[in-house]
């Protein structure tokens, strides 16, 4: 099977090849790591814990040396508080897209595959949930389950699923019409097989670059979620400290160093998941690739 | 000589797709009567060729043979019993004895796949192997049927880094792994630069002589079809018009339209004032089929009686067999 | 009458993998109401070679050197906007699967009757007066001038192509592929009316095809591409019985005759060459059963063997007929 190897190795060398040459997807790869250094291993290089309520001089004190972004309504380090946000606001936006993949895509490829009156049924379903109003239903899904870290990943991964299963739908469709699909019924294969076997691996480079443009609108209902105080309060995300900051009054004394950090990150890391998205696109996608 | 593969009055119908305002007021669904009463037996280590134009309906019988495609009515019998629908043990045990070759080597293998897997696939998916190591050596073997060597070469390549020919051959080996009683090959070198048509053809005899596979051999080409095969069968809009052995077909058919179809076939020669018969029109689509014989309208020869009756494959020698009421030789001589 | 005259065409495609001449230096001459077939296989550079003529390479192509004489003026020396001007009126192309080109939900006759507003300063009123002849030319009927593309079948809408290739008598008609995708009766009614308008209106036909059996029936020359370069000239006759060449008699008996012997029919063996690094000497030499070490580092000139035969071979054999 080393040979095997020596072909992904080569085809993933290729990807790198073109991956390198896109500005867009280079910007998006930097800005990412750089949040997932900041996740991974900035509590390690920090000396205070997150929790440490400081003395009444230190509420919603300005950036100094000791605290380089302030302090915020309860005394706390901004930055220590920012950092361990990073944590939370990544985890529930990779864990909930995978969830969507993973439903989005099965289902996307059953109904395109099977068609006639499952696909139907399985569009309808799908439909329900395109057009169902989000964020109301996350509310409402949010409030009945409780605002515990995981409902959040759940919700989120309920929401955002359908247009995964729209587009996994419209490429099995024409993957489906492929001779290569009789071929593989010709042999007697059964559906399962050419399923998983033929129709995933020619969906996956699409479901893959769909999936980090969820990861970005799950990271948006993530913060949106949590700042209209649906969130976790035993797990601060960037979208708490934003709820925190506007509950407190941090807007109006002017206190930026508690509204600002947590804001640009979440811009940050979309933006740096869509670029990534986009220019995935533009590889993985070669019709594309001319524009 | 024994029949392996036997259809009596096959028929497949498709729903026409009409307009929409149409589906919605139309009372009867049109039928599209893509074959209609085909019979045919192709006998061990024959090559049979099924011969016609575009819209003729030979790609569905090719694939009605193999279960591909649901037949309307009639019956098919491989070696003798009746072909199993479904995807149960006994349509498997039959998918590995009657195999397909396609007509685009670009399109039916799996661009995503290496030569070793698209080739062990057909024994991967019948549980026919235990381990990797023995799928090589199975791959190899056929591989080396195939006329792919030294096969260590290929082996891991993708489609897209073979040519037409090699890919062709890729799928040809995919389909003799199972050792196969039966195989149809719809097209199978008409995308094919023409210097490497002859070894795919070379091949498919050479498997034919050594293995004793019999062979449905589906082609636009008349002339390859006499090049390789025993029998032909000419077809036009769903149903056989003539039939017989090659030499027969090709020297002395007695269907205007076989002997429209020779007449315009191109050859290796200087045919400027060849004497043809080309025929006005085009095959009409086989939704609204003429009365009489379907051949009518374009018939060079047609009589009254053309129009009310059809004629149905009658024997004029024996083994020619022809679907008209006037049978005669209507060109003299070869260019 | 000498019509159409490619002297040392070269034509060059600049790629990512270096410098490709998909054309290198071919010769040919084509008469008035003359069809002449450029046959070979895919990659050969006969598409390539249309299209220089036509001017409408694409942007990664160029015409490195050579003439390319239209009634005696050198069509590489034209400014872009004079070739257009003369693209219609002199050159026009039928391309392969051509009919696929018609805008779907414009009339056919319409599309047409632009074409000549466009090209011969004629008002709406004359220029369908003109596609009525063009259709009746081509064996359409002249009222289905107002009918939609999907209402014509294929070999209609490739008569619709040639009517327009017509459109504005044009002195030469390039067919690429004209039949490739047509069903063989089609074919042969497409091939017999293009043979029909060489005779009748004079018409200069490049048809350029895969397919040499078709050729014999309609072209009064054949030069016959390889790698770039012709590797054999001359009438139709001198090419399908007299050839010289071995990739010629490979190429002819590629296909199976009905009236000859039952017996299985030669491939070449190998792949065409890469052009970007083509092989020394004979182009061929790699895939000839003949080739001597002459051939692996001499390139063979042309033998005139009369009569406008020519061949470029070392090893020409006398082949007995």
């Amino acid at each position: 099977m080393k040979e095997t190897h020596a072909i992904r190795r080569r085809k993933a060398g290729q990807f790198m090849d073109s991956f390198r040459k896109n500005r867009m997807g280079m910007t998006g790869a930097i800005m990412l790591c750089f949040f997932l250094i900041m996740a991974v291993a900035g509590p390690l290089l920090l000396p205070y814990n997150a929790m440490d309520f400081g003395v009444a001089d230190d509420v919603f004190a300005p950036p100094s040396r000791e605290h380089i972004l302030g302090q915020d309504d309860m005394g706390r380090d901004v930055l220590r508080a920012l950092i361990s946000g990073a944590r939370i606001s990544l985890s529930v936006g990779i864990l909930s897209t995978l969830i969507s993949m993973v439903a989005g895509t099965f289902l996307g490829i059953v109904a395109g595959y099977s068609g006639g009156k499952i696909d139907v049924l399985m569009m309808r379903f799908t439909d329900v949930f395109l057009v169902l109003p989000w964020l109301p239903l996350m509310l409402i899904l949010a409030a009945v389950l409780g605002s515990s870290i995981w409902n959040i990943i759940l919700v989120i991964g309920l929401t955002s699923w359908a247009g995964t299963a729209r587009v996994v739908r419209a490429q099995t469709l024409t993957v489906k019409e492929r001779q290569f699909i009789e071929r593989a019924r010709a042999i007697g294969a059964g559906n399962g097989y050419i399923m998983t076997r033929h129709i995933l691996p020619n969906v996956f480079p699409l479901v893959f670059a769909n999936t980090i443009l969820v990861s970005a609108v799950a990271i948006i209902s993530e913060t949106t979620l949590s700042f209209l105080g649906m969130g976790d309060t035993l797990h601060p995300s960037w979208g708490m400290m934003l709820h925190y900051a506007f509950e407190s009054g941090a807007a109006s004394i002017g206190a930026y160093w508690f509204l600002l950090p947590p804001g640009l990150c979440v811009v940050g890391v979309v933006l740096s998941f869509t670029f990534l998205g986009y220019a995935f696109d533009e590889i993985l996608n070669p019709k594309l690739k001319k524009r | 000589m024994k029949s392996v593969m036997e259809a009596s009055a096959l028929h497949v119908h498709f729903k026409a797709r009409g307009s929409f305002i149409q589906e919605i007021f139309s009372n009867h669904q049109k039928k599209v009567k893509a074959v209609d009463g085909v019979n045919i037996q192709i006998g061990e280590g024959e090559i049979f060729s099924l011969v016609g134009e575009s819209g003729s309906g030979k790609t569905t019988v090719g694939k009605a043979l193999l279960a591909l495609e649901h037949k309307t009515s009639g019956s098919i019998l491989f070696n003798g019993e009746e072909i199993p629908s479904g995807t149960g043990k006994s349509s498997r045990r039959f998918r590995q004895k009657a195999q397909m070759i396609f007509q685009d080597p670009y399109q039916s293998l799996n661009p995503r796949d290496i030569v070793l897997d698209i080739v062990g696939e057909p024994l991967v998916v019948n549980n026919l192997i235990k381990t990797s190591a023995e799928k090589r050596e199975r791959v190899i073997e056929a591989l080396g049927w195939a006329g792919l060597r030294p096969q260590e070469e290929y082996l891991y390549r993708l489609p897209h880094e073979l040519s037409g020919g090699q890919r062709q051959r890729v799928a040809i080996a995919a389909a003799l792994i199972l050792n196969p009683q039966f195989i149809v090959a719809d097209e199978p070198v008409s995308m094919l630069d023409v210097s490497i048509r002859a070894d795919i053809l070379r091949l498919m005899v050479e498997m034919r002589d050594r293995l004793g596979i019999s062979y449905l051999f589906i082609t636009h080409d008349l002339s390859l079809a006499w090049l390789i095969s025993d029998r032909i069968a000419i077809m036009y809009l769903g149903k056989i018009m003539e039939i017989g052995s090659s030499e027969l077909i090709v020297g002395s058919s007695l269907h205007p339209y076989t002997q429209a179809l020779i007449s315009v076939m191109p050859l290796p020669r200087v045919t400027k004032n060849k004497k043809r018969l080309i025929l006005k029109g085009e095959t009409p689509d086989p939704i609204d089929l003429p009365v009489g014989c379907r051949f009518n309208p374009r018939c060079p020869v047609v009589q009254d009686i053309c129009r009310r009756q059809e004629p149905e494959l009658a024997e004029v020698t024996p083994g020619h067999q022809v679907a008209c009421h006037f049978p005669k030789k209507l060109l003299v001589g070869a260019p | 009458m000498e019509m159409l005259s490619v002297r040392n065409l070269v034509t060059q495609f600049s790629i990512k993998a270096g410098q490709v001449k998909a054309v290198d230096g071919i010769s040919f001459t084509l008469n008035e109401g003359e069809t002449l077939g450029l046959v070979g296989e895919s990659g050969c550079g006969k598409t390539t070679t249309a299209l220089s003529i036509a001017g409408l390479l694409p942007s990664e192509g160029r015409v490195v050197s050579g003439e390319i004489l239209l009634s005696g003026i050198d069509l590489l020396t034209l400014s872009q906007e004079e070739l257009r001007k003369r693209r219609w009126k002199d050159i026009s192309v039928i391309f392969q699967g051509a009919m696929n080109a018609l805008n779907p939900v414009m009339k056919v006759g319409d599309q047409i009757t632009e074409v000549i507003m466009l090209h011969d300063n004629k008002n709406y009123q004359e220029a369908r007066k003109q596609v009525r002849e063009l259709f009746s030319l081509v064996e359409i009927d002249p009222d289905r001038i107002d009918g939609y593309p999907h209402e014509f079948s294929g070999g209609m809408k490739q008569r619709v192509m040639i009517a327009m290739a017509l459109a504005c008598r044009p002195k030469i008609v390039i067919g690429d592929e004209p039949t490739t995708a047509l069903d063989v009766m089609v074919q042969a009614q497409i091939l017999n009316l293009l043979e029909r308008l060489c005779r009748d209106i004079k018409m200069g036909l490049l048809l350029i095809t895969h397919d040499l059996s078709v050729l014999g029936e309609i072209a009064d020359k054949v030069a016959v591409m390889y790698a770039g370069k012709i590797v054999e000239m001359g009438s139709t006759e001198d090419i399908l019985t007299q050839y010289r060449h071995p990739y010629t008699e490979k190429l002819v008996h590629s296909f199976p005759d009905i009236y000859g012997k039952r017996e299985m029919v030669s491939s070449i063996p190998g792949d065409p060459p890469n052009l970007i690094d083509p092989p020394s000497g004979c182009r061929f030499h790699p895939r000839c059963s003949l080739a001597t070490i002459r051939c692996r580092t001499e390139e063979p000139g042309y033998i005139d063997l009369g009569g406008g035969h020519i061949t470029a071979c070392h090893e020409i054999r006398g082949y007995e007929k």
